[in-house]
């Protein structure tokens, strides 16, 4: 038998291997079972947050939290919350021994954007998680894009009761908190300051995340307070000016404004109603009062003298006194000058999670990954909380004090701040303080609870 | 009765920012034929002269206070700024605290030089090219300029406070025999108003009274024979970008109380000035100015509840409303003049 090459036959075998190794990687993935399956001793993760457009200071600080992160990971640095996490099962050896990588890409805070560059880090990069992130629309549309690819989604910062509500994803968790939390943990301090019975209008980001803490606050204070909603406002994410927003509320009978807006706008919104003279105000017999319940360090130092005595919520604040907050506040003040940002800890914190998860799973796949963090090896629950859903991973160390993946929903659960504008901050970075650390099970709720109804965790997808 | 005097008094100070860049606008088509997508930029730039002259004034040196600590628990360093050093403490701060309106000062000569780079060195290459060449080439010049500024200040907005005796707010109310309390208004905007007015009297002070505005003016209606009589119009019309550069200019260092300055500020503008200048008439100085305060209270009108809950979301497209309606029965806009902007 002989065997004799002929021109065309050369070029088809060309043509096909130059094919298959042109396809994306995650279309080779074939013969390990998941989607990007890391080749050599290295892993790739993929960071997506707003490098351009407003919210690109608070990406620029997500990405340091990350880079913090991977160096820590791999064993440089002080080790910062890895010392402090109450797993013990990342010891500066990377991830299941393999080094850390990563690439970023760019959401812009757009929706559309941000599901590409995150694509792109999936089939170019071959990113085996992708996390970060600044708003909820971004965040739900990324999450969605993960459970396809089959990759894990580490949510960033995203607030919306969407995000792990009606459009939660099995592939897909959240750290960050969210509006319900803020309303359950607000409400009995708004009532306890201002009193029961107040009046409040509402202006409010005209998208996922305004409509559900509109919704969320509402909801709260109606029952914890009494209060009584005048109006609810809807109004354009970037309006600038919000003047013509705000000169209604003047007579509309409210003595509480509410504005449900992040970001440049909250900066705007706030600061023209301290213009428009309303905290000066008396109306129905009581002081006028503003509240803007999320806050961000980074958008309250905009805010100036506007902030002082209004009250918000948060996720963190590096003023905490845990060990936890305290090593990861040390470790990045003295690598970039100045304290972490609710922002930066919640991505610091999602990437130690999703390293401790691949590791006690002792797989990359994200069906491993998703079984981990939802705690099924060794589940967890929450003191003092009587519920069948109190069951996750549970973990503690890492700033916000005992804390539970929910398998349920994949939400964690943890203690929220209440936060007020100090009124004598002494630099760019303390101008909000902490008026109280409201304890978890005040803000706990249950899967089925109506904000929260209509989605489907559905599969984990291990992709490939 | 309340609300409808509110929105009015709303509408004029957006309306008063729309007139001043949609008078620069037309200053510039007017004289060099150009349709300037950059001007949104320069008025950014202006709000950005602000912002400069506040931290070059805050530029300070480090005390250290070793009674508190800061995060690290390091004892704290204390900035106290330079000009507390040289003028004394009550002088430095009242320097600081009247930053914004001293910018002005600041951005006459930094917008004059910059509008007449920008004209020498880019746009003047495309005064013979077609308008979507030219709209082309400013807009990028646009994205330019704000990546500069947004590369130097970063993304977030920064607050510029006017100065302390000015960040009130007067009761209208009170004053007119209304209700006390019904009808309140910044003072910043008030003063913002007031500005406004004679920054444009001035412009049209200077176009009507003075040989160079005559010659502009002569310019503007037959640019070849005012060239014929020896006169070097071009060099005039430089200048003429300069002078609506400092409108744009101006217009941005004064509106920093108003909206906190971030780099896109000036695209948010640019938009809607353009459309007040064709609603104006392209070209006409007058249309620019009515056009601007037009829109600026029919847009305040449009935000009020009551007509928003008969139509949502009115207040998002009033104005393209308004140019649609207009542009359909006076082609020219309000105050156009026959032969610009057609062949």
């Amino acid at each position: 038998m002989s065997r004799h090459f002929t021109r065309r036959g050369v070029l088809r075998t060309g043509a096909v291997a130059a094919g298959g190794l042109a396809l994306p990687t995650y279309l080779r993935a074939q013969e390990s079972g998941y989607t990007n399956a890391p080749q050599g001793d290295t892993v790739v993760l993929g960071f997506n947050v707003p490098q351009t457009g407003a919210y690109a200071d608070e990406g620029a600080d997500e990405l340091r939290a990350f880079e913090l992160a991977v160096e820590h990971l791999n064993g440089e640095g002080d080790g910062g919350m890895l010392n402090t996490f109450s797993n013990k099962n990342l010891d500066g050896t990377g991830i299941l021994g393999k080094r850390v990588e990563y690439v970023t890409g760019d959401t812009q805070t757009k929706s559309d954007i941000a599901r590409a560059s995150a694509q792109s880090m999936i089939q170019r990069d071959g990113a085996i998680m992708i996390s970060g992130g600044s708003s909820s629309g971004p965040a739900v549309a990324v999450q969605a894009l993960c459970q396809e690819a089959g990759v894990i989604f580490m949510a960033g910062l995203t607030h919306s009761n969407d995000t792990t509500g009606k459009d939660k994803k099995a592939n897909g968790f959240r750290h960050f908190f969210n509006a319900y939390m803020s309303g359950a943990a607000l409400g009995p301090v708004l009532t306890q300051a201002y009193g029961e019975g107040r009046r409040a209008y509402h202006l409010t980001a005209d998208y996922t995340w305004g409509w559900t803490q509109q919704a969320s606050i509402e909801a709260a204070m109606g029952s914890i307070g009494n209060w009584e909603m005048v109006e609810n406002v809807l109004t354009p994410v970037g309006a600038g000016d919000f003047s013509s927003y705000i000169a209604p509320v003047l007579n509309s009978g409210a003595d509480i404004l509410v504005l449900n807006h992040y970001g440049g706008d909250m900066v705007n919104s706030l600061t023209q109603a301290v213009q428009f003279g309303l905290r000066d105000r008396q109306v129905n017999g009581h002081d006028f009062q503003i509240v803007v319940p999320l806050y961000s360090e980074l958008m309250a130092a905009g805010a100036g003298e506007a902030i002082k005595g209004v009250y918000g919520s948060m996720n963190w604040n590096w003023q905490l006194q845990d060990a936890g907050s305290q090593a990861f506040t040390r470790s990045f003040g003295e690598k970039f000058g100045f304290p972490p940002s609710n922002a930066a800890h919640t991505c610091y914190v999602q990437t130690l999670l999703y390293a401790d998860a691949v590791a006690r799973a002792g797989t990359f796949n994200p069906c491993g990954v998703v079984e981990a963090l939802e705690g099924r090896d060794t589940p967890g629950s929450l003191e003092g909380i009587d519920s069948e859903s109190n069951t996750g991973f549970l973990f503690d160390g890492l700033g916000n004090g005992q804390t539970l993946y929910r398998a349920a929903d994949h939400q964690c659960f943890k203690d929220v701040l209440v936060m007020k504008g100090a009124e004598a901050p002494t630099s760019a970075y303390d101008t909000l303080e902490i008026v109280e650390v409201t304890p978890t099970a005040q803000v706990w709720y249950e899967p089925d609870n109506p904000m929260f109804e209509g989605g489907d965790l559905g599969e984990c997808n291990p992709g490939a | 009765m309340d609300a409808f005097l509110l929105q009015i008094l709303n509408g004029l100070d957006k309306g008063s920012a729309y007139a001043l860049i949609a008078l620069g606008l037309t200053l510039i088509f007017g004289t060099l034929g150009v349709v300037n997508f950059a001007h949104g930029a320069l008025f950014m730039i202006g709000a950005f002269c602000a912002v400069t002259l506040n931290a070059i004034l805050g530029l300070s040196h480090q005390v250290t206070d070793p009674e508190r600590t800061d995060f690290l628990g390091n004892p704290l360093q204390v900035d106290v700024p330079y000009v507390y050093d040289i003028f004394g403490e009550s002088a430095g701060a009242w320097i600081l605290d009247w930053s914004v309106p001293l910018a002005i000062l600041l951005a006459i000569p930094v917008m004059l030089v910059i509008g007449i780079v920008m004209e020498r060195g880019l746009i003047r290459h495309f005064y013979k090219r077609p308008h979507a060449d030219q709209i082309l080439v400013t807009f990028g010049l646009a994205i330019v300029l704000q990546e500069i500024i947004k590369a130097f200040y970063g993304a977030n907005p920064i607050p510029t406070p006017a100065p302390d005796a000015l960040r009130g707010s007067v009761d209208f109310g009170a004053w007119l025999g209304l209700q006390a309390g019904s009808v309140i208004y910044p003072v910043w905007r008030l003063v913002y108003f007031f500005f406004a007015g004679i920054i444009i009297a001035g412009v049209f002070a200077f176009l009507q009274f003075t040989t160079f505005g005559m010659v502009v003016r002569a310019g503007m209606a037959d640019r070849e024979t005012v060239g014929l009589l020896g006169i070097d119009i071009d060099r005039r019309f430089t200048l003429m970008f300069g002078l609506a550069a400092i409108v744009a200019g101006l217009a941005g260092v004064m509106y920093t109380p108003i909206l906190s300055p971030n780099y896109h500020m000036g695209m948010d503008f640019l938009v809607l000035s353009f459309v007040v200048v064709v609603v104006g008439g392209m070209g006409s100085l007058p249309g620019a100015v009515a056009a601007g305060f037009l829109l600026g209270i029919l847009q305040s009108f449009a935000s009020m509840n009551a007509v928003k809950s008969l139509l949502p979301g009115i207040d998002q497209i009033i104005i393209y409303l308004v140019a649609i309606v207009i542009l359909l029965t006076r082609p020219r806009g309000l105050l156009g003049r026959k032969g610009v902007m057609e062949e």
